[in-house]
């Protein structure tokens, strides 16, 4: 079986740190993984993504997802998992951050954009009970450390089930990612509701 | 043997490093750029790495490196072949004694390149062998066959990854350190004949390296890593491990798909299980495994081709065709099958494979139910200068101070391309590295009332901008060079160069000054500024164009990605009559609205404090640069 994991955002959020952490979970328990990132120009505030892959031993060559393919997207921002929905396999999985990360061409040309149509599209089309919802921010800031936003994302993102890692499975492998000091930080921030 | 999550450019690194390379040098440029990085970081005993001043240098260095028997690679991405095509055309007559590897990321795309060119072609061009693998673990196996190849062959070897195995991750299994073969290099032995390039040399030379190519095609055709594979029925793909097909299926299909690189493995995925259709990988370009490809043909009423860039394969099997009068009809990007242009993503993979192979009616094509909810409109997301990036404040500088007057402002490569955004608008051309310079010049030569500016930055001055200034002194050009000098190489992920006294051994070295090495060339008006103090800035802009001849500024300030913010700014609300002058003029992505008044985003903000300088009443402060 293979579980594919979409992950996006605007650049610089940090979705690096959710892929790797996944990904040694993975490998912890025997799996195999792949996953594409996005580099390069578009971290200066494009929107960026990475696919995930995740192989129980199941043939897999390309680290790449097509369309109506992914278990489960992970959004930093809401308009993201908006253009990544058409990833989303028909029973997926969503979690999206709610808060919406203005480009600066809108706030130039005055033009508005919300996070309230992206969210409100969201429940529309994303199975009941297959969309999670967080105020990654606050969370994150509730916690005095803005960084961790992935990691609360993350966390969520486990706890629905679909990735076939427990939140056990991605604790013992944060010592092994993540930095001695933040380590406390990040597993507060993993575990958060 | 262990297995490790590592990224395309690190299991290249460490391949490298398992075949025991002696020397890697190289110049930055997206995707290639983690490969010299990682050589860096997992560094053994006696590896000496170094980012050379430009590509040709990377390429000159490695190649004295092999000359004295060392395993030695070199980096960068296609544009940068470019540089180097000059030490790179010769070296070939010559040859190497150490293995060298020649690594090219190639960028279909593209995604963070000025062209979608095909280093293949290069290959072809200059006669070299090429690699090309298909996956992270490939790219780890088959760099070590390539320093194999070009030690036994004396030649340098191409190996060209692109971005979608460069920058793709994999858990692989990679050799432990007691396993890394070891190398000592036998030196360099004195020998004009062998060393020194003469025309009657390389007369002797081309027709041994035509030969050797002849001869490639035979030894290629018998690598493993080029194969004939039965559909994607084989399995154990997962750890890398494809299993060739022994022997053709007499049942087989009518229909074959060949296809290299990023395209091989989105093939295979495309195909899962399928086994109607025979499949060529091609993981030797050039010389093309000729004899492997006949096999292949044989039986085939048709075939697609599925590659990125240019149609390489594809040429390659017609002219087999050709050559053994084989009736087999090749498709691709010539008979417009595959588009000629932009990255092959896997939904278009599995349309060429699908339509290919026939099988309409089974394809799922999606309809959404007509009462679907319409997507809202998702805003578009250019890249832009990060909030307080000193660059945004060198434009605007120049800007004002240059207002109402007839200018171009010409642009380079790296971070400050990104100057060309509204509302600066300060990026009227952009070429390649260091063309900016000379395009001034030459624009200045047929209007000679038009004040030219040049844009550069630092590690892109010492890359190739000295010798366009030193052109327009010489020529008696009338320009105005702006360094914008943030003390390191930012698009690519900030790597050192010769302004920063830091080279990749660790070690801090005196610091190569663009001041003095502007003076030494002959210019006279030579100013430092902090462009951050926009009154300054804008001031010694005005004044030096009171100066003929060719003057340069220095925009000194650090790139906000690698320094400490210095605070954050605020906007009085009493205060701010919500003019948007702040958005308007500098576009800092700092600078937001909500509910109608202008705010800073406090995540964002690095408090360069510019735009407290451009507010008309004074109502931004907090915390900012002064
Ligand atoms: S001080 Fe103003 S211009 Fe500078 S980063 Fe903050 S918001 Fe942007
Ligand atoms: S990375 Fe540095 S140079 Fe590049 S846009 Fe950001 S602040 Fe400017």
């Amino acid at each position: 079986m293979i579980k594919n994991i979409v992950l996006c955002g605007v650049g610089g959020q940090g979705t690096v740190l959710a892929s790797k952490l996944l990904a040694a979970a993975a490998m912890e328990k025997g799996f195999t993984v792949m996953s594409a990132e996005t580099i390069g120009m578009a971290q200066r505030g494009g929107n960026v993504f990475s696919n995930i892959r995740i192989s129980d031993g199941e043939a897999m060559y390309a680290p790449m997802i097509g369309t109506g393919e992914a278990d489960l997207i992970l959004a930093f921002e809401p308009g993201e998992a908006v253009r990544m929905l058409p990833f989303l396999k028909e029973d997926g999985f969503v979690i999206t951050n709610t808060r919406a990360v203005k480009p600066t061409t809108a706030t130039l040309t005055g033009s508005g954009y919300d996070a309230g149509p992206m969210l409100e599209y969201l429940q529309k089309k994303v199975a009941d009970g297959h969309l999670m919802q967080v105020d990654g921010d606050s969370a994150a800031a509730a916690l005095g450390n803005p960084r961790v936003l992935n990691v609360v994302l993350l966390g969520a993102a486990v706890r629905t089930g679909a990735l076939g890692l427990t939140e056990e499975d991605i604790l013992n492998v944060m010592g092994k990612v993540i930095k001695e000091k933040f380590l406390d930080l990040n597993r507060k921030a993993f575990t958060l509701a | 043997m262990h297995s490790e999550f590592l990224m395309g450019n690190a299991a290249i690194a460490l391949g490298a490093i398992a075949a025991g390379v002696d020397l890697v040098a190289g110049y930055p440029g997206t995707p290639s750029t983690e490969t010299l990085e990682n050589t860096a970081k997992y560094k053994p005993e006696g590896l000496y790495v170094e980012w050379s001043v430009n590509e040709k240098s990377a390429m000159e260095v490695a190649a004295g490196a092999a000359y004295a028997g060392a395993r030695t690679m070199v980096t960068m991405k296609q544009v940068g072949l470019n540089v180097a095509s000059d030490p790179l055309m010769s070296l070939e007559y010559i040859g190497v004694k150490g293995g060298m590897v020649i690594m090219v990321a190639d960028d279909p795309g593209p995604i963070s390149s000025q062209t979608e060119q095909d280093t293949r072609h290069f290959a072809y061009f200059s006669k070299l062998p090429c690699f090309d693998p298909t996956s992270v673990q490939e790219a780890y196996d088959m760099i070590q066959d390539a320093f194999a190849y070009s030690e036994k062959y004396g030649t340098p070897v191409f190996f060209r990854p692109t971005t979608r195995i460069c920058h793709a991750y994999a858990s692989i299994n990679i050799k432990d350190v007691d396993e890394y073969k070891k190398n000592s290099p036998e030196g360099f032995i004195k020998d004009s004949k062998r060393w020194v390039i003469f025309p009657r040399l390389s007369n002797a030379n081309h027709k041994k390296i035509e030969a050797r190519n002849e001869l490639l095609k035979d030894v290629f055709s018998a690598y493993p890593r080029n194969m004939i594979l039965n559909g994607g029925s084989d399995k154990g793909a997962v750890d890398g491990e494809i299993a060739a097909l022994g022997g053709l299926n007499a049942a087989a299909s009518k229909k074959g798909i060949a296809a290299g690189g990023i395209s091989f493995a989105l093939t295979m995925e495309a195909l899962h299980g399928r086994t109607d259709a025979r499949v060529l990988k091609v993981a030797t370009p050039h010389p093309f495994p000729e004899k492997l490809a006949v096999e292949f043909l044989t039986g085939l009423d048709e075939v697609l081709c599925l590659e990125e860039l240019d149609p390489v394969i594809e040429r390659e099997l017609i002219y087999v065709c050709g050559k053994y009068g084989l009736d087999v009809k090749i498709r691709g990007k010539l008979t417009h099958d595959t588009a000629n242009a932009g990255e092959n993503s896997l939904d278009l993979i599995k349309q060429y494979v699908g339509s290919f192979l026939a099988e309409s009616g089974s394809a799922d094509i999606a309809c959404e139910p007509e009462n679907a909810p319409q997507p809202p409109t998702i805003p578009i997301r250019p890249p832009v200068l990060c909030a307080g990036c000193p660059h945004r404040a060198s434009f605007y500088a120049v800007k004002v101070a240059m207002r109402r007057q007839k200018t171009i402002f010409c642009g380079d490569i790296g971070c400050y391309t990104l100057g060309n955004a509204m509302p600066l608008d300060m990026c009227d051309t952009c070429l390649c590295m260091g063309a900016g310079i000379n395009i001034a010049q030459g624009v200045y030569r047929i209007e000679p009332d038009t004040k030219a500016f040049a844009f550069v930055g630092d590690s892109t001055f010492f890359a190739s901008a000295i010798t366009g200034i030193i052109n327009a002194v010489y020529n008696q050009a009338e320009m105005t060079v702006c360094i914008l000098d943030n003390s390191t190489t930012a698009m690519t992920g900030h790597q050192p160069h010769p302004g920063t006294g830091r080279t990749m051994m660790g070690e801090v070295v005196a610091k190569v000054s663009i001041e003095a090495v502007l003076r030494g060339i002959g210019l006279e008006f030579v100013e430092t500024v902090d462009p951050l103090d926009l009154e300054k800035a804008v001031d010694t802009v005005k004044r030096a164009q009171e100066v003929p001849g060719v003057k340069a500024i220095i925009f000194k300030s650090p790139c906000v990605a690698i320094t400490k913010p210095k605070g954050k700014a605020f906007i009085d609300p009493e205060k701010c009559i919500g003019c948007r002058k702040c958005i308007r003029e500098i576009g800092c992505p700092g600078i937001v609205i909500n509910d109608g008044f202008v705010c800073i985003d406090d995540s964002l903000c690095t408090g360069c404090g510019l735009c407290a300088q451009i507010c008309p009443v004074g109502a931004i402060g907090g915390e900012v640069h002064d």
